[in-house]
């Protein structure tokens, strides 16, 4: 703070790098984070990432860690989800065609693609995978997203056909996830420690616990990456993570987990800080079922009452988004939404006395991720200034969390990250733990599914603005995506609005 | 002799039933369904109810415990709720981790605290009996965990001389090996070995005030002599009894430190465990952690009657 302690600092550390210049010249030992650039040895890269993979199979175990770990870069799809863009674009499908009444899909595949256990890619697997997923070998629910197959055709060994029982606008972006993924019947024997799929890298370890490494293969189809070896490896502990990338342990800090570390790497001219964006909306959810919240004036009042911008700045360093709705900004359907519920005290205690309510107490029930209750630290003051007293109550995730507010739906108050993408549709599903339920949002969401692109958009946006006029919830923000690199890592996928932590463009200079 | 260790064993197996109990009820408490947590926020409660029928947490209590304490013994331990892959070998390959670091802490603890609990006894009237003293009070408030940040603060992030994490096996790398375990080691060890010198010391100075070692001094031998020929035996039952427990110490420990260091031993396998509800995991580490706990008392209780012969007899 004071100006001499800073002096002292910067001579301290003065004195240090005088140390470590001496200790380093004498022992000659590698040094690897200040190796010269230009060696001849494989390119590697060591990236932090937060949570392990539970397994690698995930046709049966759910979770974020097994995609973001395989998807892109060990398993293909037909189509992919373009990180810059957030357009679906072609990858093992050289060209698609959808039949103007929207029930046919034709794809044309790119030749002479094949697994990384040597097995040829063809129309074949396509048809396999596909109905692999609506058999019982999926467990994970996603797969419900591919019971609108009809059925599949192979037309020849490079074109596929795939008939949909009704016409939808979001199964080719489905096609673009896990479910999407292009399996080998050969190759699915033990898919909970041997992936076998048609991507540039395979997995070369797995030691649980600690890191994954993928190494580039040579009979890739497409152009090869340019990183040989990337080893993820997995930090429980935040402090651990950055540690790891301070001392030369790893080379890139994935998703950053602690935004009050940020000052220190900006400062830092070793690394650069990125900032991306996610589809992890930030849910305040308000029990919709029972009193207090299910007055819609209650919930307005709320919304009135929170000043988003403080809570971003206090939990995210100012990073991050305001929405307005359950839509990130990267979505084909996004409009700021954030003019419907301004912050407005006084606002918020005229619905509240126009409500009949005084004297408010509501059980806030959060799960123990950092970024929660961080947050609900500055709701709970901001929401006492106009008198609702909410009572913090830390539940452990994901169990405990789970059960008491997601299953049972015992709370008044929530607050989480919905992290899955265009996850709108929860809030049409009455018996999810908003309890919101309304008949006209779920006849709009309908009509979306099954409408013409443009106005597929329409509806979808008209979605939205009803559920934050309802004020269904409050959304606090779309969580940032801070990636901390060291200087000569380029490619990184900063937006992190698929599935998978995409690889295969990171270069090192 | 042959029946006190006979009642030694009894008592083992006895203590091992009664503790396969406690974890497994402890286990069936615990709020949080595995299949829920296993399949996520968009499970269907149809499919939830499916995998817990395949989970086999669907019956009854008593026959879990049942089908699971009969495969202990032939190292057989389920399969993960969570990796559907066998425990026992993932319980196999930690186990060899965290024992590492127990050990060589161990041997760290010893090595440090033996001269230097002496040391602070035989001279506890002179200044560096009292710095001995003093530093090991210190050593004691504070915990492994923050010994283990602040090592890494300042030697992997500041100096950059030693990693801030993670383990490489020893047959892979043996240099690396031992880069790796510094720290860890240290953390652990030196807490350990400030408890254990005040152990020694006070051992070591009871000893001292026993007529015998008055009557050695009598004959005119130093106070390390007279010591070393009289009084190392006797000292030893306090602080080998200390040790054992220390051990326990050590094992609960490791848990933490290895979650500082990212160390994928047994104690970051329990923490991934309990978070996932992944309960028969969680139930054969803490079943590991136990009998390693119960064979080191063991072991003590028989290294009494080596180290005492006066307690071999009845």
């Amino acid at each position: 703070m004071s100006l001499p302690s800073r002096r002292r600092r910067a001579l301290a550390a003065g004195a240090l790098a005088v140390v470590l210049a001496g200790c380093s010249a004498g022992s000659g030992t590698s040094e690897p984070s200040s190796g010269d650039p230009a060696e001849a040895a494989p390119s590697t890269l060591a990236v932090g990432l937060a949570a392990e993979p539970a397994s690698l199979d995930f046709t049966t175990t759910d979770g974020a860690a097994i995609p973001e770990a395989l998807l892109y870069n060990v398993y293909e799809t037909l189509v992919k989800l373009d990180s810059e863009s957030g357009e679906v674009v072609p990858l093992l499908a050289e060209d698609y065609e959808v039949s103007d009444d929207g029930l046919t899909y034709t794809f044309t595949l790119h030749e002479d693609v094949t697994f990384s256990n040597g097995d040829e890619f063809t129309a074949d697997d396509v048809k396999y995978s596909i109905e692999r997923v609506q058999s019982e070998a999926w467990t994970v629910s996603l797969k419900e997203a591919m019971s609108i197959v009809g059925s599949v055709e192979v037309s020849s060994p490079t074109e596929v056909v795939v008939n949909l029982s009704e016409p939808s606008n979001d199964w080719l972006y489905r096609m673009t996830t896990r479910i999407g993924a292009m399996f080998s019947e050969t190759g699915v024997d033990d898919l909970a420690n041997t992936p076998v799929g048609t991507g540039p890298y395979v997995l070369d370890t797995f030691t649980r616990g600690d890191s994954l490494t993928l190494a580039t293969r040579d009979d890739y189809w497409g152009e090869a990456p340019d990183v040989e070896e990337v080893t993820l490896r997995y930090f429980e502990d935040a402090t651990a993570m950055n540690n790891a990338l301070l001392s030369g342990g790893i080379d890139v800090i994935g998703t950053l987990q602690s935004p009050e570390s940020l000052e220190r790497f900006a400062d830092d001219d070793r690394f650069e800080v990125l900032e991306g964006t996610t589809n992890g909306e930030l849910v305040l959810s308000m029990n919709n079922a029972r009193p207090p919240f299910d007055d819609v004036r209650v919930r307005q009042a709320v919304r009135h009452a929170l000043d988003r911008q403080a809570i971003l700045d206090t939990t995210y360093a100012g990073y991050g988004e305001l929405i307005g709705s359950m839509v990130p900004p990267t979505d084909p359907w996004y409009e700021d939404l954030t003019d419907v519920a301004p912050y407005d005290p006084a606002q918020a205690q005229a619905l509240l006395a126009e409500a009949g309510v005084s004297d408010l107490n509501v059980a806030f029930r959060i799960p123990n991720l950092p970024y929660a209750v961080t947050a609900s630290q500055v709701v709970k003051s901001q929401l006492a200034e106009v008198g609702i007293n909410a009572e913090i109550e830390v539940l452990e995730f994901p169990a405990r969390w789970l059960d008491v507010v997601f299953q049972q739906n015992d709370y008044d108050m929530s607050l989480i990250a919905h992290v899955e993408p265009r996850d709108m549709t929860i809030f049409a599903d009455p018996d999810y733990y908003f309890g919101y339920v309304d008949p006209e949002f779920q006849s709009t969401l309908e009509q979306a599914g099954t409408a013409d692109s443009e106005q597929y958009v329409e509806l979808m946006r008209q979605a939205a603005r009803q559920l934050s006029e309802d004020a269904a919830a409050d959304w606090l923000f779309v969580l940032p995506n801070l990636i901390v690199a060291e200087q000569d890592v380029q490619g990184l996928p900063v937006n992190r609005v698929s599935e998978s932590f995409d690889l295969t463009g990171v270069t090192r200079a | 002799m042959l029946v006190q260790v006979l009642r030694r064993l009894a008592v083992f197996v006895l203590s091992l039933v009664a503790a396969s109990v406690l974890v497994f009820a402890f286990m069936a408490v615990l709020p949080g369904d595995p299949a829920q947590i296993a399949l996520g926020v968009s499970a269907t409660p149809e499919s939830v109810a499916a995998t817990r029928a395949a989970f086999g947490t669907d019956r009854p209590l008593v026959v879990q415990y049942a089908g699971w304490v009969s495969g202990l013994p032939v190292g057989d331990f389920g399969s993960s709720y969570v990796s559907r892959t066998a425990i026992g070998p993932q319980i196999l390959d930690r186990v060899q981790v965290t024992l590492w670091l127990v050990l060589c802490a161990t041997a760290l603890a010893l090595v440090l605290a033996l001269p230097l609990g002496v040391l602070a006894a035989a001279r506890h009237r002179s200044a560096s009996g009292a710095v001995v003293s003093g530093v090991s009070q210190l050593g004691i408030a504070v915990p492994s965990f923050l010994a283990g940040i602040l090592l890494v603060t300042v030697f992997a992030v500041r100096l950059g001389v030693l990693p801030s994490g993670g383990w490489v096996p020893p047959a892979q790398n043996p240099g690396e090996f031992v880069r790796h375990l510094v720290l860890p080691v240290v953390a652990l060890g030196v807490v350990q070995a400030a408890v254990l010198t005040r152990y020694v010391r006070s051992a070591v100075l009871d000893v001292l005030r026993e007529d015998y070692v008055r009557t050695a001094r009598a004959k005119g031998l130093g106070p390390l002599r007279a010591l070393a020929r009289h009084g190392f035996r006797n000292a030893a039952i306090p602080v080998v009894t200390v040790l054992a427990l220390q051990v326990a110490t050590l094992l609960i420990g490791a848990v933490v430190v290895e979650r500082v260091f990212v160390i994928p031993g047994l104690g970051s396998l329990l923490l991934d465990g309990t978070a996932n509800r992944d309960l028969l995991l969680v139930q054969g580490v803490v079943m590991v952690l136990v009998v390693a706990v119960l064979l080191v008392n063991l072991l003590v209780d028989l290294l009494y009657t080596v180290i005492d012969p006066r307690l071999r007899a009845g």
